[in-house]
């Protein structure tokens, strides 16, 4: 630890950003118990009607949904990010490792915008695979994707994908594999030493995929308001609705604090029930 | 019985088409939009008729798309580099120091990775109503600035880490002040860090979307917003042709931050040793 006071000062932008930040969301916080007064965009009196509004039935219904799709996207999102995970570690090939990492990494940096309306040309009543199922004369209705749970999962899966993949090939390569070795000499077939060994030391991976997938499809937008249309709403586009389409801004900050306030209820079940396995690295 | 060897390699093989097939999954939109791009059809269709390279002169033609395209270089540069000499300087503290309310602070400015663009975009969104801003740029930046902070600090930090400082005691002890070391040894040796923290930003910030839906205004939409009212509104092939030149660009970027960078060191995912 080296003495450098001259550089004190460089703690002070940061600081600086850390307020900033805090005001912004102490507004949100202020806003959500606000009064919403129709017509105005300025807030009226304090209040504690808008939580009170949250237990309504159509408030409620989109909570329980928006949890419901975080969940089977985290779920959909850790089996098919594993094998990719593993490969991504385990190729030796330099280039083939280079190109996996590229496919795999690009989509994260693309943008919800641009991948969503990549899966609508994918999904869509006149898209490519409803032009193929019926090219092969498998069908002659379009199947319906658009508007459904489904095609917004399959595309959140897609956006949540590479950040698993990420963090899943972070814990895998951090395996010692002598671990793996001694499995094997001992005689375990490779089933069993990816069961008993290699799945269990890449629980913290596992636990920290599933999280970051679950935070970050509740933060999606665009993914559900473009493949949902209207028919499968998140929090998220109740939020904006409120907010630009009747400027009840009080309320869509209620909901956005209701929304804070489940993820990390979530994450902390998440992370207890993940306890126990974390104990299995100490070994 | 099967023969074990056998076995094993019945596996491997069932293991590489599993890979084979996820990574088709994750190349299947950028492909399908391909070939959208370059049908001559307005109406999506496959296969297509014909091909035109006509929807990429409609799309570069448009004037919401160059708007955005420009307000996204504005809000990205400002941003980005805001982000990395905040960041760079307070990772700096954080590794080298014991100074009061490091941790609140660092805490507070990794908190924007798990809390919701939506939210962060309301949040700033009413605190410039409440501050009398009106919805300018400063409004954009400062948003961006927080949600890709958190990126530049891992970057940096992770460089830190990395970091002999040897080199450092090596300078002092040779009797250069600690300025000087901090220009001449320090700043160089962490260089990699910073342009890969800085090119990190950059692109996300280029590319954030939610968080800007709320922050902006007709006059500072950025590109992903402009896309996102075209989608809203139109069906043709523009952008699909957009979304192309976007995933080559994109693409391009990550393939040189990988080969100059190595973006498995960035992101943590090398074999350790």
């Amino acid at each position: 630890m080296n003495q450098q006071p001259f550089l004190r000062p460089f703690t002070a932008p940061a600081a600086l950003c850390a307020f900033a930040f805090v005001a912004a969301m102490a507004a949100v916080l202020q806003y959500s118990l606000r009064a919403y007064v129709p017509g105005s965009l300025d807030p009226g009196g304090f209040t504690l009607a808008n939580f009170a509004d949250l237990l309504k039935p159509l408030y409620a219904r989109v909570f329980l949904d928006t949890v419901w799709i975080c969940a089977l996207t985290a779920a959909a999102t850790l089996v098919v990010g594993y094998p990719l995970a593993y490969a991504l570690v385990r190729v030796e090939n330099a280039v083939a490792k280079s190109a996996l990492l590229v496919i795999v990494v690009t989509p994260l940096f693309l943008g919800e915008v641009v991948r969503t309306y990549s899966w609508i040309i994918v999904l869509g009543n006149n898209g490519f695979i409803n032009s193929v199922l019926r090219g092969l004369g498998l069908i002659d209705q379009p199947v319906q994707f658009m508007f459904t749970t489904f095609g917004v999962v399959v595309a959140l899966v897609h956006v949540t994908l590479p950040v698993m993949v990420i963090m899943l090939a972070a814990g895998l390569s951090h395996i010692d594999r002598d671990y793996l070795r001694a499995a094997e000499s001992l005689g375990a077939g490779p089933i069993r030493v990816f069961l008993t060994v290699t799945l269990p030391l890449s629980m913290p991976g596992v636990i920290a995929g599933v999280t970051t997938a679950f935070a970050w499809t509740f933060s999606a937008f665009a993914t559900p308001q473009l493949i949902g249309g209207g028919r499968v709403n998140m929090i998220s586009n109740l939020v904006y609705q409120l907010g630009f389409a009747s400027f009840n801004f009080p309320f869509a900050a209620t909901l956005c604090v209701a929304g804070l306030a489940l993820t990390i209820a979530v994450l902390f079940l998440l992370r207890l029930a993940a306890k126990p396995l974390e104990n299995i690295e100490s070994h | 019985m099967i023969p074990r060897s056998t076995y094993q390699r019945m596996l491997g093989l069932a293991g590489k088409v599993a890979v084979i097939l996820i990574l088709g999954f994750l190349i299947l939109p950028a492909a399908v939009v391909t070939i959208a791009a370059f049908n001559d059809k307005a109406i999506l269709s496959f296969p297509p008729q014909a091909w035109s390279w006509r929807w990429f002169g409609r799309a570069l033609a448009y004037q919401d798309f160059r708007d955005g395209f420009r307000n996204g270089l504005i809000v990205t540069a400002w941003s980005s580099t805001i982000a990395l000499a905040v960041g760079a300087m307070f990772a700096f503290v954080i590794d080298r120091y014991r100074l009061p309310f490091k941790k609140a602070i660092e805490g507070i400015l990794v908190s924007p990775l798990v809390i919701p663009h939506f939210t962060v975009g309301l949040g700033f969104l009413i605190l410039a109503a409440q501050i009398g801003l009106s919805r300018g740029f400063a409004v954009v930046v400062a948003c961006h600035v927080i949600l890709v902070l958190p990126f530049v600090l891992r970057s940096v930090y992770v460089s830190l880490k990395n970091l002999d400082e040897s080199y450092e005691l090596a300078a002092a002890s040779l009797g250069a002040t600690p300025l000087r070391v901090l220009l001449t040894v320090t700043l160089p040796l962490l260089l990699p860090g910073l342009v890969s923290g800085w090119l990190f930003a950059a692109i996300l910030s280029f590319n954030e979307f939610t968080a800007s839906l709320f922050v902006t205004s007709q006059r500072t939409q950025t590109l992903p917003v402009a896309m996102y009212n075209y989608v809203r509104e139109f069906a043709d092939p523009s952008m699909a042709a957009l979304s192309v030149m976007y995933i080559v660009g994109t693409a391009a970027l990550i393939a040189f931050a990988n080969a100059f960078l190595g973006l498995g060191k960035v992101l943590n995912i090398e074999q350790s040793h």
